[in-house]
């Protein structure tokens, strides 16, 4: 059968390096000796430790409380005793106040997850779905960890969600852990799809899947067949069709305005991890306390998709794998074209890992060469999502021209990568535009201050 | 962990390239002018493939003295000097003293790019620069045309096309197949329309080439022939024969496209090609010369950075119309 790929003008073509786990079933990990569970595993306000050094946990226990509206709080991940409460970094180089849990692998709930009466579930008015959702430490699993029951606030001024969308579209290289997720618990996506429809009231729900998971495609409608409200869409394989405003433009044609959310053309996106984690929580008021991640990279020996308890360290999760080949010269946590580097392998798992990748000498995808001048191909133009245009964004922070760069819509720029990815001149466009971007968006630069870059 | 004894990598993302690289894209920019390049040694013989190798000999060397003299790191590696070396070759006449070839591709380097600093910081074409300069210093060699291989004359130079045309000789024209397989007079790599389709197609199916410039220019230049045509009473095939001689085909596809000197937005490069089919037209029909696409494109070289600017698009979400700047 023939499907509409929907997309977007712009972007551009990655080769996905896929293949390796795309068919590999999620494996449960093993549960880590200690676990270190941050304080800071979303955007917004820290959590606040509930918990003393020396006091027993039960697994799935608060050990941290949100702070403030944009917030929420973290559940330990296995029992034991809690051995430290100290600072240490997390993927994006940070430094966070870290809980540390030693495991005595009995894994005792504090309440064992079970399936509330279906009556129960029913019954419940969008107020009391937001809060289990609240209360189970949801945020956006696609990376942005945004807390997903600030999301789900009705909105003031009047305006309307039309549409809710599920994205499945996974668009980073290497990173399979939603396209499992969508093989391996579709039914749970879709009951978490009919929670966030509830809670605001919505009539339409998308689910948009890249065209390079046609068997999860295919799965989802089937399995949404008979939900009026729920459609499943197809969207062509190209880079980055996953990111929000552009997944977006895709489905409904709208356009977010610059600086503004989503909700201003009616529209909500929940990557297809969180709905399933909604289901936990509003099903079986179960906490979130572990996740899919991919692991691979070349020099991994056994690429995997595992299924990790949020707070394990990566050196664990490689060794569990089966080790590396080679000497390790990079890490990256998340997909090659937004993740972070990191400096060190003792970095906790967090709610927003969707992949660990690590890569050896050989790796020809990260040789690194020097810059040469822009010849003005305009490739980055016309692979640009948001049609800026990168190289007089770069010629501008080059030049240190805010006033240049304030005109081409420098705050515009989602620093998705793709200019850098197709500069035949191996320009770092979006490091030099991310640089005059924060420059630009401080007080110095005359912009309002970003909390987000704070 | 083991297996770590470095610190490890650490730069900002994305962490991931395409691995197409100038150099690539210059390799393939050669490629497309082979057809043209080989139509032009068979037409006019080996004369023709010494001009070439002259041409580039002369850019690299001068490419090669001017980063000596400046102090910068030599760039001969990039490629793009044997591409402007070329592409001035492919649009000299063929019987051109190799001396003059020599000067002309170490002119369009030197006074085309590095004065200018070089890749990429050129307002002119070069290879276009090299030809304006050789047609003003050398204009007798730069105007006698060698007879192409196969044509029926006696003599060794002839008219070009676009010389019976410009002064109405219609009935002396060449029949349309030997314009188009470039059996005609003219520069050695402009003369066969089939030639330079192929690559110039190639360079648009690779992505090296928007269509929007060629179309546009090529458009205009149809539309504003039939009328000139019309108006005069030259007949249908005039604007055949307009389009298909003198340096349009290879304007438009390779000239006119080169990256450094074309605008980069889209509707930018639609007013580029209008701009050019104009002037080109006014030259051709008003001008005191038979040619005019070499000035055109030099000239609406210079308006690059002004069309740039008033073409800025309208960005995602952005209220703005589009074509004004802010």
């Amino acid at each position: 059968m023939k499907y509409e790929r929907k997309t977007f003008p712009g972007g551009t073509h990655i080769i996905d390096y896929k293949g390796f786990t795309n068919s590999l079933e999620t494996v449960a990990a093993e549960a880590p000796a200690r676990a270190y569970i941050p304080m800071s595993m979303h955007i917004g306000a820290p959590s606040r430790p509930l918990v003393e050094i020396g006091e027993e946990v039960k697994m799935g226990q608060k050990v941290a409380e949100s702070q403030g509206f944009v917030s929420v709080p973290a559940h330990a991940s296995v029992s034991g005793k809690v051995v430290a409460i100290h600072r240490m970094p997390i993927p994006n180089g940070r430094m966070v106040d870290t809980v540390v849990i030693e495991n005595d692998f009995r894994d005792e709930w504090l309440t064992p997850p079970r399936a509330l009466p279906k009556s129960d579930v029913e019954a419940m008015d969008g107020a009391a779905i937001q809060a289990k959702v609240l209360a189970a430490g949801v945020v956006g699993m696609g990376g942005a960890t945004f807390p997903s029951h600030v999301k789900y606030v009705t909105p003031q001024d009047g305006k309307k969600v039309e549409i809710i969308i599920l994205n499945g579209i996974e668009c980073e290289p290497f990173l399979t852990a939603d396209h499992r997720l969508m093989l391996e618990q579709p039914e749970k996506i879709i009951a978490g799809l009919k929670y966030l429809l509830r809670m605001m009231n919505c009539q339409r729900g998308v689910i948009a899947i890249e065209e390079n998971k046609m068997d999860a495609f295919e799965l989802m409608i089937k399995l949404t067949e008979n939900e009026p409200q729920i459609e499943t869409v197809v969207c062509m394989e190209k880079y980055p069709q996953g990111s929000e405003k552009q997944l977006i433009n895709a489905i409904t044609g709208r356009e977010v305005p610059p600086g503004g959310l989503p909700i201003e053309v009616g529209v909500l996106v929940n990557n297809v991890a969180t709905a399933a984690a909604i289901a936990d929580a509003v099903e079986w008021e179960r906490p979130l306390i572990d996740r899919i991640v991919t692991l691979n990279g070349n020099a991994i020996k056994k690429p995997m998709n595992f299924r990790v308890r949020i707070g394990t360290l990566y050196e664990d999760l490689i060794a569990q794998s089966g080790g590396v080949i080679g000497e390790t010269v990079k890490i990256i946590s998340g997909g090659p074209m937004m993740g972070f580097a990191v400096y060190s392998t003792a970095i906790p798992v967090m709610k927003g890992t969707s992949g660990i990748l690590v890569f050896n000498e050989e790796s020809h995808v990260l040789k690194r060469e020097t810059e040469g001048p822009c010849v003005r191909c305009a490739r980055c133009v016309d692979a640009c999502p948001m049609r800026l245009e990168p190289t007089t964004l770069m010629k501008a922070a080059k030049k240190s021209d805010w006033a240049r760069a304030k005109e081409y819509d420098i705050t515009s720029c989602m620093e998705c990568g793709s200019c850098s990815y197709v500069c035949p001149s191996l320009i770092p466009l979006v490091q030099y535009i991310r640089l005059a971007k924060q420059y630009v968006m401080s007080k110095d630069g005359n912009g309002a201050v970003n909390p987000f870059l704070m | 962990m083991e297996n770590i004894t470095k610190p490890l990598i650490l730069s900002s993302s994305p962490h991931f390239h395409s691995r197409y690289t100038t150099e690539q894209a210059m390799k393939e920019v050669a490629l497309a002018c082979l057809p043209a390049a080989a139509a032009g040694i068979w037409f006019f013989g080996l004369q023709a493939l010494f001009v070439m190798i002259l041409c580039i000999a002369g850019a690299l060397a001068a490419e090669y003295l001017c980063r000596r003299i400046m102090s910068k790191p030599v760039t001969l590696k990039d490629g793009s000097a044997i591409i402007t070396g070329l592409l001035l070759a492919l649009c000299l006449p063929p019987a051109v003293p190799l001396w003059i070839a020599f000067l002309g591709g170490a002119f369009a380097i030197i006074i085309g790019k590095q004065v200018f600093g070089g890749l990429g910081q050129n307002i002119f074409n070069p290879a276009h620069i090299g030809r304006a300069l050789l047609v003003a210093s050398f204009p007798v060699q730069m105007t006698t045309w060698s007879a192409a291989r196969g044509m029926a004359v006696d003599a060794t130079t002839m008219a070009t096309p676009m010389a019976l045309m410009k002064t109405g000789a219609m009935s002396q024209l060449p029949s349309l197949g030997q314009v188009i397989i470039g059996q005609v007079g003219g520069c050695i790599g402009e003369t066969s329309v089939i030639a330079i389709l192929l690559g110039g197609l190639f360079l648009i199916f690779r992505r090296h080439v928007d269509w929007r410039i060629p179309t546009a220019y090529l458009g205009t230049v149809l539309v504003l022939t039939t009328v000139f045509g019309t108006v005069k009473g030259y007949g249908m095939m005039y604007p055949v024969y307009q389009l298909s001689s003198g340096g349009l085909m290879l304007g438009a596809f390779f000239m006119a496209t080169d990256w450094v000197t074309s605008p980069v937005t889209k509707k930018g490069r639609l007013v580029f090609g209008l701009g050019l089919g104009i002037l080109t037209c006014l030259i051709r029909f008003f001008g005191g010369l038979a040619e005019g696409v070499c000035y055109s494109i030099l000239l609406m070289n210079i308006l690059t950075p002004m069309i740039d600017r008033y073409t800025k698009g309208r960005i995602y979400g952005g209220s703005g119309k589009e074509g004004k700047p802010a």
